[in-house]
């Protein structure tokens, strides 16, 4: 086990875990937005800084993807922690001025929209927390969709922006997708997602539409099921 | 070249190069740099050959490297002689020839003639922007042509690995780079010897070794002119890198912009293989190690060493976040050491000439020269190489020859997008690693940008958080969003529609972004504009309160007029300007319509009485 | 669709050259670059099924980097130094100038496709400033006057051809 002091306490945490992680098991609470449990961690949104103090130098680390250390001292909630988090917030709701969660969240910090930053009007709510990225790359194992161009014309989308064929439909970004920023429409026999129309599946036994038939398609190539035994719903399974 | 299987088979080779040199050869070297192609260089080369001929005169000429002089391109120098002539034309050329080469005899028109004395200089080393200067790392630029290993192997190339390899121990090797104290010239500064260390210390296989020749930072082009000019140098200080460090394989990141680098470096990389310097058994010894060239994208931040890495891998140069050291973990995971191009090209004169020597050059922290490029409103532009610790005034002033058209200087920009600006009042600091630190800006890759009263301070920082905001990846917030507003306020400022309390935001927005941002793109994107308003705060105050640009930069806030004394009716600048804005007979003072004008500056370059306006 | 066919056969031509490993991305992209002067989508689907990396991935780096183009471009390519040392020696005046003189912004391709129009950060020939480069060729000092003649000279040497 690793010691550490955070805010002022003494803190034991297991080897190899994240800061993130040390501070939360010790009751602290840290903003985040981009640390999704089912992706690998990119450190974009920079809302889980802390400052740390390592003999007499002291630093602001991304808490998601700094490893613990026996006996760094941690503070969650110093003035220059606060001050980047406040940023981070002004900028997100510039962006994002039609995000309930950003809305929330800001709420919830005691801060408010910076007057001077014109709000956007063409980013949705996608704050690029990459979540959907990964997980389509890392769980689902695809990588339909992208992030493209760099700056502050950074996208997510399909390559070209147009519909993709690696894409199956099932909808695993709009699972992770913090700010419901993707978009997918499902009518019975029909779900539309990234621009792309998918047939879905009826149930052999209830009849009811579950998966969309691509999805099913791809797990019968990857796990050698056939289309036959994939045609039942979970619940009639 | 045939392989070379010994230190003392080397010795030999360059030996016998020697042999055949003769110092009293005639021979001409023209600068065939960047720069003085830009003036037309190779067409003066070819036409140097062909007259050369044509007088039947077997007398090489040599195209090389940039000489640094560049202000005053093409560069031709005879000798031995060392006949040193300035802006050499076509029509020059038979003179040069018949006279010069053939007779000895000296073409005063072609010398340098000093702006103050009026006097001509003979000799490159008596120019005053030559004088104070030390070119340990870029002096032999002039002398070698680049496409040849022999040109290097004369002049005592590759005696450095020669040594290393025959008789220093890996260790060894480290340790006379820390004692030499070589701090990296890519930007940080950081201890070349300890970076070494550590990834000799590491567990992994294979290492990898990198020169950094991105050399993004704008108004920089000291590692294009070594790569270009002197391919070996770099080369070498690799080779020997790689054997303190155990490093087999290597790789030079080039900058996208720079084809000739590559070309280059490629026919360097081959000779130097071909001569058994480089490749299985360098020397005749079980060390192997290899190099390769990868041209980069397009992209500033791939400077940045784990976005290089990503790159090198094939994939968007995206940084991440590093708290496991590149020297542990670089490179497809594996220990890798990153230096920029003019830190590996120290390397050998820190081994053959050792520590101690090394030693005396320079500052308490910083030692060696640097090489800097002196641009923007400034009389010589050029690369120059310095002792560290010069005083910016001997360098802009002695060297730089000071602002041209006697106006005023205004701030020196130091360190690239990463830097800030340094005003007149600071002119005597010492240049090094830490003193330009302390007052608010870095070394970087050695830009020295020159402003003068012409230039308006607030624009400058708008122009480098526009270059910013166009290089974040965009990965992170505060970087992509936060110098994206950063720019949003300066662009109103410029416009005159900036609002009481924007500095302060600025400052506030610089804080969270220098402190929240990912990597040091973010990290150091406020520079420029914390600089600027701690030393030019009354600029921004004249463009948001007064709707003033003092400098008369910034289009909204400035008008054009016709100062009527001055003005004797040409008409020149009614046919030049575009939108028609400009009337008036001949032969009359004439006015411009503000509310047409669009203030382009076209009239200004037209006009010969200088009674065109701007307020 | 003979086009597309053209396209296939000298990209794979190109992904064979560099044996194919995944790391060799940005160079296969860079020779595409070369030989068709942009990327084209043809081409690109055809990297990423012979090299086996996701059209996501191939998309992302042609994007991410500035020294791709995926739009055809002009005959001639106009690129403008806006580094430090030539934007405060007034390459912003240039670069309207050029703007107006062929309508177009960086990044675009003017209609007839003589012209692309881009911006570079530095070319490294400061001395020169500001600096434009047509081509392969470098024009110092510019001047407005400068931009004019330059174009007028280019044009007249097309509609000679
Ligand atoms: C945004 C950014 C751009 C950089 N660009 C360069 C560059 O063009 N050339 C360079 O040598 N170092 C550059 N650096 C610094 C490198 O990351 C790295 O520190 C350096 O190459 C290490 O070599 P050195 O120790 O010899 O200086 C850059 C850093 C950042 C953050
Ligand atoms: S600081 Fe800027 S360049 Fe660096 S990771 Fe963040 S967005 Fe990318
Ligand atoms: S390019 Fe010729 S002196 Fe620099
Ligand atoms: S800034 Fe234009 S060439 Fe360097």
């Amino acid at each position: 086990m690793i010691n550490m002091i955070i805010d002022g306490k003494n803190v034991t945490a297991p080897k190899d875990t994240m800061l993130l992680e040390a501070i939360r098991g010790a009751g602290i609470s840290v903003p985040t937005l981009c640390a999704h449990e089912s992706v690998s961690r990119s450190g974009a949104c920079r809302l889980c800084v802390v400052e740390i103090k390592k003999g007499n130098r002291t630093r602001i680390v991304t808490s998601c993807l700094y490893g613990v250390e026996e006996g760094l001292i941690v503070n969650t909630k110093s003035d220059r922690v606060k001050n980047v988090r406040r940023l981070v917030m002004e900028l997100l709701l510039a962006r994002c001025p039609e995000s309930d969660l950003l809305q929330k969240m800001a709420k919830e910090m005691g801060i408010e929209a910076q007057p001077r930053f014109t709000p956007d009007t063409d980013k949705g709510t996608c704050i690029l927390c990459r979540s959907c990225v990964r997980v389509c790359e890392e769980v689902v194992g695809v990588s339909a969709i992208g992030l493209f161009a760099r700056g502050s014309r950074k996208t997510v989308g399909t390559p070209f922006m147009e519909q993709s064929d690696a894409c199956i439909g099932c909808g695993a970004c709009v699972y992770v997708c913090p700010t419901n920023h993707i978009v997918m429409t499902s009518t019975g026999e029909k779900r539309k997602i990234w621009g792309r129309n998918f047939k879905m599946q009826a149930c052999s036994k209830c009849g009811k539409f579950f998966a969309p038939v691509d999805q099913l398609k791809f797990i019968s190539k990857k796990t050698g099921t056939s289309m036959e035994d994939l045609a039942v719903c979970t619940e009639c399974r | 070249m045939t392989k070379i299987t010994t230190a003392q088979a080397l010795r030999q080779v360059q030996e016998d190069l020697k042999k055949n040199f003769d110092p009293t050869k005639k021979l001409v070297t023209i600068c065939a740099g960047t720069g003085c192609r830009g003036y037309g260089c190779i067409k003066v080369k070819e036409e140097l050959e062909a007259e050369m001929k044509k007088q039947n005169m077997d007398v090489e000429v040599r195209a090389t490297g940039c000489f640094g002089f560049c202000e005053k391109g093409p560069l031709v120098i005879i000798h031995p002689e060392k006949i040193f002539y300035q802006q050499v034309k076509i029509k020059d050329v038979p003179d040069i020839v018949s006279k010069t080469v053939a007779n000895g005899e000296v073409l005063e028109k072609l010398l340098y003639r000093d702006p103050e004395t009026k006097e001509t200089v003979l000799k490159e080393e008596d120019v005053p922007f030559y004088k104070k200067q030390l070119r340990l790392v870029f002096g032999q630029n002039g002398m070698i042509d680049p496409t040849r290993i022999e040109d290097y192997l004369i002049i005592g190339g590759y005696t450095a690995l020669a040594k290393t390899l025959s008789e220093m121990s890996p260790e060894g090797v480290i340790s006379e780079v820390k004692k030499a104290g070589l701090r990296g010239r890519g930007g940080g500064g950081f201890a070349a010897g300890i970076k070494w260390e550590g990834s000799r210390r590491a567990h992994g296989s294979p290492k990898y070794v990198i020169a950094n020749g991105d050399e993004g930072d704008p108004g920089a082009y000291m590692d294009r002119s070594l790569m270009e000019g002197n391919p070996h140098s770099i080369i070498e200080g690799m080779i020997i890198g790689a054997y303190a460090i155990g490093a087999s394989e290597g790789y030079i990141y080039v900058r996208n912009e720079y084809p000739l680098a590559v070309l280059h470096l490629t026919m360097a990389i081959s000779a130097a293989k071909e001569a058994g310097l480089l490749g299985k058994n360098i020397l005749g010894t079980d060390f192997s190690f290899d190099i390769h060239i990868n041209k980069g994208g397009g992209a500033f931040v791939c400077g940045e060493s784990s976005a290089l890495f990503a790159s090198i891998e094939g994939r968007a140069g995206e940084p991440r976040a590093k708290y496991v050291h590149a020297v542990e973990k670089g490179l497809w995971d594996k220990p890798t050491v990153l230096n920029n191009v003019e830190t590996w090209a120290n390397v050998p004169l820190i081994i053959s000439r050792g520590a101690d020597w090394y030693n005396t050059i320079g500052t308490e922290g910083s030692k060696g020269t640097k090489i800097f490029s002196l641009v923007g409103k400034i009389n010589n532009t050029g690369l120059i190489e310095v002792p560290m610790g010069m005083t910016l005034r001997e360098i802009i002033h002695d060297m730089g020859g000071g602002i041209p058209n006697g106006r005023k200087f205004k701030a020196v920009q130091t360190g690239g997008p990463s830097g800030g600006c340094i005003p007149e009042n600071l002119l005597d600091l010492p240049v090094d690693f830490d003193k330009l630190y302390e007052v608010g800006s870095m070394m970087g890759s050695g830009g020295m940008i020159v402003m003068d009263d012409k230039s308006c301070m607030v624009d400058v920082a708008r122009y480098f958080l526009n270059f910013l905001q166009e290089e974040s990846c965009g990965k992170c917030v505060p970087c992509r969003e936060g110098v994206r507003r950063m720019r949003e306020i300066l662009d109103d400022i410029c416009a005159g529609k900036g609002r009481e309390g924007d500095v302060d935001l600025l400052e506030h927005i610089s804080t969270g972004v220098a402190d929240g941002s990912l990597c040091a793109l973010g990290g150091s994107a406020p520079n420029p504009v914390l600089s600027t308003i701690k030393y030019f705060r009354d600029e921004y105050e004249a463009h948001i309160k007064d709707h003033r640009c003092p400098a008369g930069v910034c289009k909204a806030l400035i008008t054009y007029s016709i100062d009527a004394e001055k003005c004797t009716g040409c008409m020149l600048c009614s046919r030049v300007c575009s939108v028609g804005a400009i009337h008036g007979e001949k032969k009359r003072a004439h006015v411009i319509d503000d509310d047409t004008c669009t203030r382009c500056g076209a009239c200004i370059e037209s006009c010969k009485f200088d009674a065109i306006l701007v307020k | 669709m003979k086009k597309t066919a053209n396209f296939t056969a000298k990209t794979k031509a190109i992904v064979k050259k560099h044996g194919g490993d995944r790391s060799a991305l940005i160079a296969v992209l860079q020779d595409i670059q070369e030989t068709f002067n942009y990327l084209p989508k043809e081409a690109m689907n055809t990297v990423s099924t012979m090299m086996g990396i996701p059209a996501s991935r191939v998309y992302e780096v042609a994007t991410f980097y500035n020294a791709f183009s995926l739009n055809p471009r002009g005959k001639h390519i106009v690129k403008i130094c806006v580094g430090t040392a030539c934007h405060v020696r007034g390459a912003s005046a240039i670069q309207d100038k050029f703007e107006q003189k062929l309508l177009i912004k960086p990044g675009e391709t003017n209609q007839d496709q003589q012209f692309t129009l881009e911006l570079v950060n530095c070319v490294g020939a400061c001395a020169l400033g500001p600096v434009v480069v047509i081509d392969t060729e470098y024009h110092g000092q510019m001047t407005m006057n400068k931009v004019d003649k330059i174009i007028n000279e280019i044009n007249k040497e097309g509609a000679q051809q």
